[in-house]
């Protein structure tokens, strides 16, 4: 079934040098890597290895991800504003997936 | 000193509680609940969802509508309930439109008789009955993250609202079944759902005990990392006493998930909630 979208909480309107909190939620399983089916075996490690925001194209934050972030991985960052623009975010995982959103701001 | 001497007396009033009758003991940590009073002849003096036993931080990630992470499947119920399926191309939507006003309520009382069928039906299993006669469309598996997000968008409808299971008329026998289940000893170990959920607010082991109530459900339990069913929880339960548990959708569940409806009267349909 279809991935539901990523969930973003961003301010639509902000003044300039206000510094704004992202807050991003997504839907995964993080599988760690160390579960193990009823068989005994390991079940791959599959997780979303990083996370990067792009503001007007520029990178502004980006991290690696390990198989230690729990399920559904909730990150929150601040960016401070000096403009008005895009914000890109962006999710891939270990088969290579890749998870977008983005939010337009309005900075006075 | 006034501190010290506030704790002795809660620790007191609960010694006294557990000598009376081995019934609640949530002394000091239930000052700011949310306890309601039960109904005459009802099988708990207080009814007390599973949130209040919850540290701050759970309660927190459930308050908040944007972290609370069943939102995600909530969204998801929310999408499939436009989306056509089957070879009449309907889709919850075609028939009941906008479920914010369609389906107001009705979280709050299920399961509910069915009279055509002449049997209770719980949410999950109405849902598929919808598909299934309505829609012609196949009935989505018990722990699937179809059938998880719409029951949690259907319930979400009625977050709020108190829970009110009929347990007269029809539903008496059924209702009177789950009443006799949820007190027979099962399993290796020989446990009845009342001898840990009578004891609330005590431990067993590492688990802090709750009511044992179903307001909550389907629930974003912390430990499954995912939104699961109550019949799912049950099982569990029976898996924990050693028990080969009942099937999802079978008539035990659903006759104890109308026993835990009645006990769980007036509390809040909470959705999706947050639980360990």
């Amino acid at each position: 079934m279809a991935q539901s979208k990523p969930r973003i909480k961003l301010q639509k309107t902000a003044s300039k040098g206000e510094i704004v909190t992202i807050k991003t939620l997504i839907n995964h399983k993080m599988e760690s890597g160390s579960r193990k089916d009823k068989d005994g075996k390991l079940i791959p490690r599959m997780v979303i290895h990083t996370f990067s925001c792009h503001f007007n194209d520029n990178p502004i934050f980006e991290c690696d991800i390990g198989p230690g972030i729990s399920a559904n991985p909730y990150l929150e960052f601040n960016v401070k504003v000096e403009e008005s623009g895009t914000f890109r975010f962006v999710w891939e995982d270990d088969e290579g997936s890749v998870y977008t959103a983005e939010r337009k701001i309005e900075v006075a | 000193m006034k501190r010290t001497s506030s704790i002795l007396a809660a620790a007191a009033v609960s010694v006294v509680i557990a000598a009376a009758g081995g019934t609640a003991a949530l002394s000091a940590e239930s000052a700011d609940w949310n306890i309601l009073p039960a109904p005459e002849g009802h099988p708990l003096p207080e009814i007390i969802s599973g949130y209040d036993f919850r540290s701050p931080e759970t309660k927190a990630l459930q308050d908040d509508d944007f972290e609370n992470p069943g939102m995600l499947w909530m969204e998801q119920g929310a999408q499939l309930w436009e989306t056509a399926d089957g070879p009449l191309n309907l889709s919850c939507a075609s028939c009941h439109q906008d479920a914010e006003s369609a389906m107001r309520g009705v979280g709050a009382v299920f399961p509910k008789w069915n009279e055509r069928l002449g049997k209770p039906l719980n949410l999950e299993q109405q849902i598929n009955h919808c598909r299934e006669n309505a829609m012609q469309a196949k009935p989505w598996k018990w722990e699937s993250e179809e059938l998880l997000s719409m029951t949690t968008f259907v319930r979400y409808q009625s977050r709020g609202m108190p829970v009110n299971v009929q347990i007269d008329g029809p539903m008496a026998p059924y209702f009177e079944k789950g009443e006799e289940l949820y007190n027979t000893r099962f399993g290796q170990l020989d446990m009845a759902c009342t001898n840990c959920h009578s004891r609330y607010g005590q431990n067993i082991r590492s688990d802090h005990l709750s009511q044992g109530q179903s307001n909550g459900f389907p629930t974003y339990r912390l430990k499954w990392q995912k939104l699961g069913s109550l019949h799912r929880r049950m099982s569990g339960c029976m898996g924990q006493v050693r028990a080969t548990p009942f099937k999802r959708g079978s008539d035990e569940f659903v006759a104890l998930e109308i026993y835990l409806g009645y006990r769980g009267t007036g509390l809040p349909v909470e959705a999706p909630s947050v639980r360990h």
